[in-house]
């Protein structure tokens, strides 16, 4: 049984990922606290990991701020085209 | 009661979808290009098939519908391309140390890890340059989960992948983006 809770650090930092958005179940949360208590590489990717989030996150702050369009000679280029292929 | 149905007018289509359906593609496939033929292959898809538009559905979620189709094969090229460069490997692959870290990919500690930074329009673009190094499929996965902030099951919905497939897809691009960035911001 206990073997089953044993994982990788493949494993234990894909669920570090995970971790990130909040999705983790509580059986992987507590294979990652076991994976801990051997592993400080894993640990300081965790930690690593935290802060690329916050990065991540304004940088996600920043983009959603953005609404993209087309130029109105982009659109004249596109009707252009449609009735092109209308005839 | 007669149920409103719904017409087609593909001269309106420019002026009333286009910027719409560039915004839609552009968040998911993060390329002012590529999302420009999206649409443009959108409308022509649409004229093509107006005759099978049976009106239940507005216009616009008709040519929506369309462009998803359009997102869902530039993924699947993406995804197949041969000879698409992998994303590098991180931990042993086989053997007694499979899952174990590889020696010179373990994390290292990090000289300049100030959430300071944060604010700082270098920090930005760096994350950026190695975004863009990932990958294609990594880099639209992760864009959309992590910058769009997607839900999980939306993308897997519209990418037609599975949950485990998608936190495959994301360990792996944030694996490599960490090791990008301790390269190049973190210990630079």
């Amino acid at each position: 049984m206990f073997k089953r809770l044993n994982i990788t650090c493949d494993e234990a930092t894909k669920i570090c990922d995970k971790n990130q958005y909040g999705e983790i179940t509580i059986l992987e949360k507590i294979k990652l606290k076991i994976h801990f208590l051997n592993c400080v590489i894993c640990k300081l990717y965790t930690k690593q990991n935290l802060l690329l989030s916050l990065f991540y996150k304004k940088q996600a702050e920043a983009c959603k701020k953005v609404h993209h369009c087309l130029t109105s000679e982009e659109k004249e280029v596109l009707k252009q085209k449609i009735k092109e292929v209308k005839t | 009661m007669l149920q409103k149905q719904n017409t087609l007018d593909p001269n309106k289509w420019i002026d009333e979808y286009a910027d719409y359906l560039f915004n839609y593609a552009i968040v998911r496939v993060n390329n002012s290009d590529l999302a420009k033929d999206l649409v443009q292959d959108t409308f022509f898809a649409g004229l093509k098939s107006a005759k099978n538009f049976q009106g239940k559905a507005s216009e616009r979620t008709w040519l929506v519908s369309i462009l998803k189709r359009k997102v869902i094969d530039h993924y699947r090229k993406i995804n197949s391309k041969k000879g698409q460069a992998e994303v590098r490997m991180n931990f042993y692959n086989d053997g007694e140390n499979e899952g174990n870290w590889l020696e010179e990919r373990v994390p290292q500690d990090w000289n300049n890890a100030s959430e300071k930074a944060i604010e700082n329009e270098e920090l930005k673009s760096q994350i950026d340059v190695c975004i863009d190094n990932l990958p294609e499929k990594y880099a639209m996965v992760f864009r959309m989960k992590t910058i769009q902030e997607f839900e999980t099951e939306e993308i897997c919905k519209e990418l037609e992948i599975s949950a485990s497939n998608l936190w495959v897809i994301i360990h792996r691009a944030r694996t490599q983006l960490r090791k990008c960035m301790e390269d190049n911001w973190f210990n630079n």
